[in-house]
């Protein structure tokens, strides 16, 4: 079985600040990561190769140089080889220009049984790139996976959640399954499978010649999102905490909502 | 040094591990207990973490000193007495097998140390000879096909633990350090019986105790390396210790510099943060000078010592004497920037500051690595 992974380099929103005076983020010292989305994407793909020996899990990612170490470290987890799509023409690219590059480059790789992805990734929040990427091969998707329950010949049954259950999915392979944390713990990096992915694993690097692309249909030249303002929400002023029991708390909060003319 | 991409992403791995799996409710309770949570070491041990630079042919991760001793730093930056855990594995354990043992004694001991199976302990340390190594009375006479086995053993790390231990016990008497044999022996064998573990001031959850042998009888292939040259065995594993003990230096020393500035930039006096002051923001500095400059004599003493050179040990001690006197002196320094909180269990620095005190006595105190410096400047 061939399985590829969709991971991504972000900034670690965690250490993000804002800037007060120019209402950006400060992403000068942020650290950048695997995005964790991704990382539960790539522990499926490993835990599926893990019961299925001769299964082979490639990660593909777009992104600068950079990206590489985030590529290094998903082969230290275990993933046995690794795609970085690079070129200035990528540059500036929004949910639908990305999954047109990246599954250009699936493509190119060829002849796989499952994508894994993330549900989202944490700097954009948009969860798009995994359902527009199985639109554009062809693929039927299933967002929110929370667990593989079985891998079939040429289907695959998994729970999808919900805000509050889960359905169960089968779906013919193959196809692109997008990942939530709760579907599994992803497993540590080795020092073995570090010193692999700096010493003799390839990551092979593409530009847009490579996954037959035009420049036009790349970047922001392929980006119909047009961000007009950003802006950082006002922070909201302090709330008011309550003492005392249940019932003077309760009636003090209902007094404060009649000063109010909420209720 | 700048570290490259494959230190680095060692690093992350170990910080990673450590801060994920090792809250600070658990170290207290491991504080306070003594309790170490076993299913974590034996994790751990799946993992690896036991043969860190046991090469990959026999088990290992085949990792370099340099990957060595920034896992150690890193995992004793959370947490000392797990970092006391790893690195007696890996360099105690470990080294004198990797350098002296039989195909046989590696396949039955360091083959399986480093895939987690098994546990070492290294008893070199007698309550007569412990700076003074060469004075090891511990008795082993050869008895036909049998070596036979007699002594005590004191301040046994893991002793416990192990399953199994490289011992250095007398070969030949009158003949001072080159009258010494190692041994690996089956902590199971008729005659090991152990003391009561010791009460210590820090690295709680490690016990350690005196090993007693009594007329203990092993095969004669469980002499590990030549007759009567076990002390240069032990003299070469414990270059690898004093770096492990260097690396556990600065991990304690990186966190009482992290809590120290943390509390200094939170705590008001004087209607200021104290961090404002520069009597605080002076020792700050002068903490993180001396942090960065063991940390560096560390990484070079590390890579050096891969090289093979022959004054290379002169380095591991120069990096033991100098990491362990300035985790000392920045513990200290972090505990007084705490004032009067610091000396509370509330707070992280009392552990780091009890913890801190042992890397200038274990593994060499720092007068013996001042010997050790000494002696080969004036050979």
């Amino acid at each position: 079985m061939k399985i590829i992974v969709c991971a991504k380099q972000v900034p670690d929103t965690n250490e993000v600040k804002i800037d007060p005076v120019k209402n950006t983020l400060i992403r000068d010292g942020v650290p950048s990561i695997l995005n964790p989305d991704d990382a539960n994407a790539l522990e499926a793909a490993l835990t599926v190769k893990d019961a299925n020996p001769g299964t082979t899990v490639s990660v593909i990612s777009m992104g600068p140089p950079q990206a590489m170490y985030m590529l290094r470290e998903c082969i230290a987890m275990g993933a046995d080889d690794a795609y970085l799509l690079s070129s200035r023409a990528f540059g500036g690219a929004d949910t639908c220009a990305t999954s047109t590059t990246l599954a250009a480059g699936i493509k190119k790789i060829g002849d796989y049984d499952i994508i894994f992805s993330g549900r989202q990734a944490i700097d954009g929040d948009t969860a798009q790139v995994g359902p527009q990427m199985g639109q554009r091969l062809g693929l039927p998707v299933v967002t929110y996976v929370q667990k593989v329950r079985e891998l079939k010949e040429g289907s695959v049954i998994v729970e999808r959640q919900l805000e509050d259950g889960y359905e169960v999915v089968e779906v013919p392979t193959p196809a692109v399954l997008t990942c939530v944390k709760e579907l599994n713990e992803p497993r540590y990096m080795s020092v073995a499978g570090i010193i692999h992915a700096c010493e003799d694993s390839p990551i092979t690097v593409w530009d847009e010649n490579d996954v037959e692309l035009a420049p036009e249909q790349c970047g922001l030249t392929a980006s119909p999102t047009k961000v007009l303002k950003s802006f950082t929400p006002p922070p909201k002023g302090k709330g008011e905490m309550l003492s005392g029991t249940v019932d003077e708390m309760a009636k003090a909060l209902v007094g404060r909502l009649n000063e109010k003319h909420i209720i | 040094m700048i570290l490259s991409e494959k230190y680095l992403l060692i690093k992350k791995m170990f910080r990673d591990y450590m801060e994920r799996e090792f809250p600070s409710e658990l170290q207290d309770e491991i504080d306070q207990t003594g309790e170490y949570p076993y299913d974590k070491l034996k994790r751990m041990g799946e993992m690896g973490f036991f043969g860190i630079k046991t090469p990959k042919e026999l088990g290992g991760q085949g990792g370099d000193t340099l990957a060595y001793v920034l896992a150690i730093e890193e995992i004793a930056r959370v947490n000392l007495v797990t970092a006391v855990w790893v690195s007696g594995a890996n360099s105690l354990g470990s080294g004198p097998l990797m350098f002296y043992g039989t195909d046989e004694q590696i396949q039955k001991y360091l083959v399986p140390t480093a895939q987690g199976k098994r546990f070492p302990c290294f008893m070199l340390t007698e309550p007569g000879a412990g700076s003074d190594a060469g004075g090891v009375t511990t008795q082993a006479v050869r008895d036909g096909d049998e070596w036979v086995i007699n002594g005590r053993k004191a301040f046994i790390t893991a002793a416990h633990y192990a399953d199994f231990g490289v011992l250095f016990a007398r070969t030949t008497k009158g003949k001072g350090n080159k009258g010494i044999s190692a041994f690996v022996i089956d902590m199971k064998t008729p005659g090991i019986t152990l003391g009561k573990p010791e009460n210590k001031m820090g690295i709680i959850g490690c016990p350690t105790s005196d090993v007693i042998f009594e007329n203990v009888r092993i095969p004669a292939n469980a002499l590990l390396g030549e007759q009567d040259r076990g002390f240069i065995n032990a003299m070469k594993t414990l270059d690898y210790g004093r770096l492990g003990v260097s690396a556990q230096s600065i991990g304690v020393a990186q966190a009482c510099l992290e809590e120290a500035t943390k509390y200094a930039k939170e705590r008001k006096q004087f209607g200021r943060r104290i961090a404002d002051f520069q009597g605080i923001s002076f020792m700050l500095a002068d903490m993180a000078t001396e942090l960065e400059a063991g940390r560096q004599l560390l990484y070079h003493a590390a890579q050096y010592k891969d090289t093979g050179a022959s004054d290379a040990g002169m380095y591991c001690s120069m990096a033991k004497l100098y990491c362990a006197e300035a985790v000392n002196h920045i513990a200290t320094k972090a505990m007084q920037i705490h004032g009067g909180y610091g000396y509370i269990k509330d707070y992280r620095i009392e552990r780091l500051f009890r913890d801190a005190r042992v890397n200038a006595l274990f593994e060499g105190t720092s007068q013996v690595q001042q010997i050790v410096v000494s002696g080969n400047l004036l050979k």
